[in-house]
């Protein structure tokens, strides 16, 4: 009860989004996240850093439960948006995933023109009365994934024949599309070229108004860049989180330490 | 949600609704969802339940032919009476005589009354007279001594004991008359009539139209066999050659293209273009034997060829290249490499996907009918085995066709019979297949 | 079975080339096998492949071309005037080689003597009361021109088989001999004996463009001399079946429309069994189905495929026909005649495609990349939504492939025809009638006592090769389809 009254308080004061409690994960016999403990606000952008295999994708993909799509995977904890448990049983993934939007590693646009991709998500959702609408919705999201100028003139065509930034613009976009609150990106440059990358990351930097971005990167740097908090992770636990700055010049723990100095990773 | 309502001054509010309440839309969708799985549900359960129909109307319809209808009687025959019946000038006849007093004799020491002459025993019997002159004529020492005979009934009286024949239904013929039930009536009292396991289905050979009772499916079954002699004795070889050519040696060039396109589009042909290329090249063009074994062999060879040579292929593919490299290394010539190294390590697959070609072949029939392998040729064993090869004969397959397209219905059985034990070695040969795939099958 | 003796003696000339070479090889190397360039067992094998193949590659060449020759030179000695009149010299050829077989046979069997079998003045009347006796299968009385050209026959025959034994043998023992003289220390027998073995190699694989050609040119030679007989034009537009039975004669109908119809038709029946049962037990198996429903329903549907049409065709003949009629016949709606119909075919059929479709589609499915449907997921649809707006049309060209092997298949199945569909050919849009196809007029046409040169008989080779341009189209433009499918997500 008591603990309850904190986490309100908090969230009156921070502007808490998404607030994660004892966290587990298993896949079959693997523990692959142990007790993580965090809170991520509104309107900022959270980067998840940490050497590969330590869990910050999974712990990503909880979020929005796509780990329910693996059958071998569990998760145990609790994890709250906006204070309702989304691992409640009344909760539907699929109504979540709306709320939660998601870009991947790797550009996944689906084999369709520009214009289907992006309405895909208004299409299935139901979020357009009419065909002017349903425009309106992908001409905005296109804008807001800055790749508008450059598709204007070819809705029609595959959105498979962009290249590999423009694809990628074209996922946010598309995931932008269903007015999401939070929108996760799993590595969402990797797969990208410098050029393209600082694209992406101009594009997060101006999502920041609107929404709650967590990003999983590879790349400090990057997390440097973009991000405003930062948590680590490493062998599937939540070592440290706190204001990037902070992070970066004065971290508190050995291991965070190690990592951003090359130690480690 | 206080907290969301405290918060909405600067914050965004849950622009959304809440989680926990699932709107209507989402319900909708949620039903549509259900129905789609239901329906492939639906889709794997309409698969299943032919495969249950088929399965049970071949075990229903296909059992009879393993049983048939026997008239069982003990004969004594005489040294005076066999004498006086070779002498007599309708031998046969003379012999049917003497059956029809036995059969008498029987119903009396059972005080079964029924009265009927020697047609009505040679509508249930056919011409038994023959059958028992020539047991004595080859067995002289069973004179003076009882012999049980077991004679097999005519295929209507089969159908009247399983009920295909029916006393209102019945029409006299020269077949069967309405009086003639009566006779079959109290044999099956008096236990002269019985049903006794079929021995002359299995290894019996076609008979002819008018006589679906004889009618066995032994030597389609060694024509068959020796089919499957020349399809294994050539296919192997040839598939594996060319697979370790293609898979191994082969350049990139328009010769190694114009292979592979042949194959993938040989593997597609119709089976009838096989027939119609068997019957042209083999038959009209080389003259080789009408009907033979032989012929069905090398075009069922030229069928599976493209099967045997993909499987091989794809298990030629399945061996690491590392093991070619380090036959290489020690100064192997890739010759050498292949045939002592990759060649064995893929021997399991390449036997797991010819059996199953052969199988595939067992199976084909569209093809042997036009090179003349019909059911009416299997009238008798080959008289050897490289007769076995050239003389006509007919398969399995093409056995059941021929009963099949028969207008007695009393065939039909056999038809069906024939398919249990055609699906029988179907079954053995994939088993053989999956465990051969189970014991051999390796992980790299 | 002289052919068999040649072939072991070749053989065993191969096989003392092959010791013989061993010995000598050794001797040259002065019994230390370092000394020699290759393993002592290739020396063998250069002898033994120089002695068996070319011999046995001649015998094979002699086998083939000497009937030809025979063939021609006897077709010469008979005179149009022995030629009945409602009879061709092909036919008359052939009772020639009876009668030659026949002759053959009696003077095996000692009924005969060598010497009466050769007279050219015997009486044929004896001579055929003799083959009969032998047992020899002789149609009918044997005409003097026919035994004189079937005494030429066996003599040519006997002497080629004398000169091909004779030049086989001599040919494998200088092989033998020209492979001996190789079998010394320094010769590169392993680089000589692996070429052979990739010949054979080369050989083996060329067979398949070797059936493609027999196929093909048994199909144009005869369809050539099927429209020589009947006009091309009647063939291709003439809208009625009904060839007449006494086999010679104008007044047969052969018009392939019908049966190109009917075998669409049926193929349509059954593809659409097939397609829709087929795709969603495909789309259930690859998204929805746990591991074990899997391992248990996959193997079970395409036990469906293992199953050979000779029981679909009985299925189809003594099962389904019957449940039709009593559902749709004269004791139901009134509606079907007979047991056999385009419908039964069809159905049958449909569920012979069924695991046809699953499978080709399952894999398909399964090569539509998992980074498609986490992106679908990724914004909030549900699984139907991702398979039938995502998942399905990514497969679409794949699928569409499939179903088209599937089609060619339909097109091309004879059996389920030939006893489920009827016999009669009809334009008909009743798919309670019966019906019949181009395989099954195949089957009818070619079956039963051919006389190979009447239209009749021909007709099937036009229809076989109809047939075959068909399928083959449709299988170039399936792999084509599924290939550049395949490419996309490699």
């Amino acid at each position: 009860m008591k603990d309850n009254h904190i986490a309100e308080n908090e969230v009156a004061t921070k502007n808490i989004k998404i607030a994660a409690r004892d966290v587990q994960v298993y896949y079959g016999d693997t523990h692959a996240i142990k007790d993580v403990n965090v809170e991520i606000e509104d309107k900022t952008v959270t980067a998840f850093i940490g050497p590969s295999g330590c869990g910050k994708s999974t712990f990503l993909r909880c979020i929005n439960r796509m780990n329910d799509t693996i059958d071998i995977c569990r998760v145990v904890g609790d994890i709250r948006i906006d204070g309702e448990d989304i691992y409640d049983r009344k909760v539907d993934p699929v109504q979540l995933r709306a709320k939660v939007g998601m870009v991947f590693q790797k550009p996944n646009p689906f084999p369709k023109s520009i214009y289907d991709n992006v309405a895909y998500g208004p299409r299935i959702h139901g979020l357009a009365r009419n065909k002017a609408d349903l425009d309106d919705i992908v001409e905005r999201a296109l804008r807001r994934g800055a790749i508008w100028n450059e598709v204007k003139d070819r809705l029609d065509a595959p959105g498979t024949g962009l290249s590999g930034g423009q694809q990628q613009r074209l996922c946010i976009a598309r995931a932008v599309a269903t007015e999401p609150e939070v929108l996760l990106m799993d590595e969402p440059c990797s797969a990208l070229d410098p050029i393209a990358t600082a694209q992406v990351e101009e594009l997060i930097d101006e999502l920041r108004q609107n929404y709650s971005v967590v990003i999983v990167t590879h790349s400090m740097q990057q997390a440097a860049r973009v991000s405003q908090k930062t948590a680590f992770f490493h062998l599937g636990n939540l070592v440290e989180f706190g204001d990037t700055d902070k992070i970066f010049t004065t971290p508190e723990d050995p291991r965070t330490e190690s990592y951003i100095t090359g130690r480690i990773g | 949600m206080s907290d969301a309502s405290l918060s909405s001054g600067a914050a965004p509010k849950p622009r959304g609704k809440s989680l926990l309440v699932q709107d209507a839309r989402t319900r909708k969708r949620n039903a549509a969802e259900k129905r789609f799985r239901a329906y492939g549900m639906t889709a794997i359960l309409i698969g299943l339940f032919f495969l249950v129909v088929l399965a049970v109307s071949i075990i229903r319809s296909g059992a009879p032919a393993f049983t048939q209808t026997v008239v069982d009687v003990e004969f004594t025959l005489t040294e005076e009476q066999y004498t006086a019946a070779e002498g007599e000038l309708f031998k046969t006849k003379a012999y049917e005589g003497l059956l029809i007093e036995e059969i008498r004799t029987a119903l009396d020491a059972r005080g079964i009354e029924v009265a009927f002459d020697a047609d009505a025993i040679q509508r249930l019997l056919g011409k038994p007279g023959g059958t028992l002159r020539e047991h004595y004529r080859a067995n002289e020492q069973d004179l003076g001594s009882p012999v049980a005979f077991k004679l097999a009934a005519a295929s209507r009286v089969d159908g009247y004991l399983t009920g295909r024949v029916t006393r209102d239904a019945l029409q006299d013929s020269r077949f069967l008359q309405g009086s003639d039930l009566d006779l079959i009536d109290a044999l099956v009292d008096a236990g002269i009539i019985t049903r006794a396991f079929n021995w002359n289905f299995i290894t019996g050979a076609d008979s002819g139209v008018d006589n679906p009772g004889g009618a066995g499916i032994g030597a389609s079954v060694v024509g068959s066999f020796f089919m499957m002699l020349v399809v294994l004795a050539l296919s192997l070889p040839i598939g594996v050659a060319a697979s370790i050519y293609l898979e191994e040696f082969a350049p990139q060039n328009r010769f190694t293209d114009l292979i592979e396109v042949n194959i993938s589009n040989l593997a597609a042909v119709p089976s009838i273009v096989f027939g119609i290329l068997g019957l042209a090249v083999f038959i009209q063009f080389m003259h080789l034997p009408q009907s033979a074994p032989l012929v069905g062999g090398l075009v069922l060879t030229l069928m599976t060829l493209p099967t045997i040579i993909i499987s091989t292929r794809a298990s030629l593919k399945s061996v690491p290249p590392s093991i070619r490299d380090a036959a290489l290394g020690v100064g192997a010539s890739k010759m050498q490499a292949v045939f002592h190294h990759v060649l064995p390590l893929a021997m399991p697959g390449i036997l797991t996907g010819t059996i199953i070609g052969l199988a595939q072949a067992l199976g084909e029939t569209a093809p042997l009918l036009l090179i003349g392998m019909v059911g009416f040729v299997a009238r008798g064993y080959p008289d050897g085995v490289l007769a076995g090869f050239t003389e006509p004969n007919s398969a399995m397959p093409a056995q059941i066709y021929t009963w099949a397209a028969r207008a007695d219905a009393s065939f039909y059985e056999k038809a069906w019979g024939g398919i249990i034990i055609l699906l029988i070695f179907l079954l053995t040969m994939n088993i053989i297949a999956i465990i051969l795939r189970r014991r051999f099958e390796r992980r790299w | 079975m002289p052919i068999l003796w040649l072939f072991l003696i070749v053989s065993g000339i191969a096989i003392a080339g092959y010791y013989l070479g061993l010995a000598r090889v050794m001797q040259s190397a002065g019994g230390d096998r370092r000394h020699m360039h290759s393993l002592p067992s290739y020396y063998g094998g250069n002898v033994a492949i120089k002695a068996a193949v070319p011999a046995l590659l001649l015998m094979l060449v002699w086998l083939l071309v000497q009937p030809m020759i025979v063939n021609n030179s006897v077709s010469a000695l008979i005179p149009d005037s022995a030629i009945d009149e409602n009879s061709s010299r092909g036919l008359v050829l052939s009772e020639v080689r009876r009668a030659a077989d026949g002759l053959n046979r009696a003077v095996a069997q000692g009924t005969m003597h060598a010497d009466l079998a050769n007279d050219p003045q015997a009486d044929p009347d004896e001579v055929t009361s003799r083959l009969q006796d032998a047992g020899a299968i002789v149609t009918s009385q044997i005409t003097r021109p026919i035994l004189n050209a079937a005494q030429s026959y066996r003599q040519q025959t006997q002497r080629g088989n004398l000169l091909m034994s004779g030049a086989v043998i001599v040919l494998a023992l200088l092989g033998a001999l020209w492979g001996l003289r190789g079998a010394q220390a320094d010769f590169r027998a392993r680089n000589v004996v692996e070429t052979a073995v990739k010949m054979l190699l080369i050989g083996a694989a060329s067979i398949a463009i070797l059936t493609t050609l027999g196929i093909v040119l048994s199909l144009v030679f005869n369809t050539i001399e099927f429209f020589r007989l009947y006009p091309a034009s009647d063939f291709f537009f003439g809208t009625n079946w009904a060839p007449s039975f006494s086999g010679r004669g104008g007044s047969s109908d052969l018009g392939v429309l019908p049966l190109l119809w009917g075998t669409f038709y049926i193929s349509v029946v059954a593809l659409a069994v097939a397609i829709p049962i087929g795709l969603f037990a495909a789309v259930y198996l690859s998204e929805y189905a746990s591991n074990g429903v899997r391992a248990v329903a996959k193997p079970l549907l395409e036990v469906l495929a293992g199953i050979p049409t000779i029981v679909y065709g009985l299925f189809a003949l003594l099962t389904v026909g019957p449940l039709l009629v009593s559902v749709f016949g004269r004791d139901g709606l009134g509606i079907m005649q007979a047991g056999t119909a385009v419908i039964t075919a069809g159905l049958v059929m449909g569920i012979m495609l069924i695991p046809f479709v699953s499978s080709l589609s399952d894999d398909i499915i399964n090569a539509v990349p998992q980074a498609m449907r986490d992106g679908s997921y990724g914004l909030g649809a549900t699984k139907s939504e991702t398979i039938r707006q995502v998942v399905l049309p990514a497969a679409l060209p794949g699928i569409v492939g499939a179903i088209l092997l599937a089609a060619s298949r339909a097109i091309g199945e004879t059996m389920i025809v030939v006893l489920g569909a009827g016999a009669a050919a009809r334009l008909s849009l009743n798919p309670f009638d019966a019906m019949t196809t181009v395989t099954a007029k195949i089957v009818s046409q070619l079956t039963g006592d051919a006389d190979f040169a009447s239209p009749e008989a021909l007709v099937a080779f036009a229809l076989g090769m109809t047939l075959f341009v068909i399928t083959l189209a449709l299988n170039v433009f399936a792999l084509y389809i599924v290939r550049k499918y395949r490419e996309q997500y490699d």
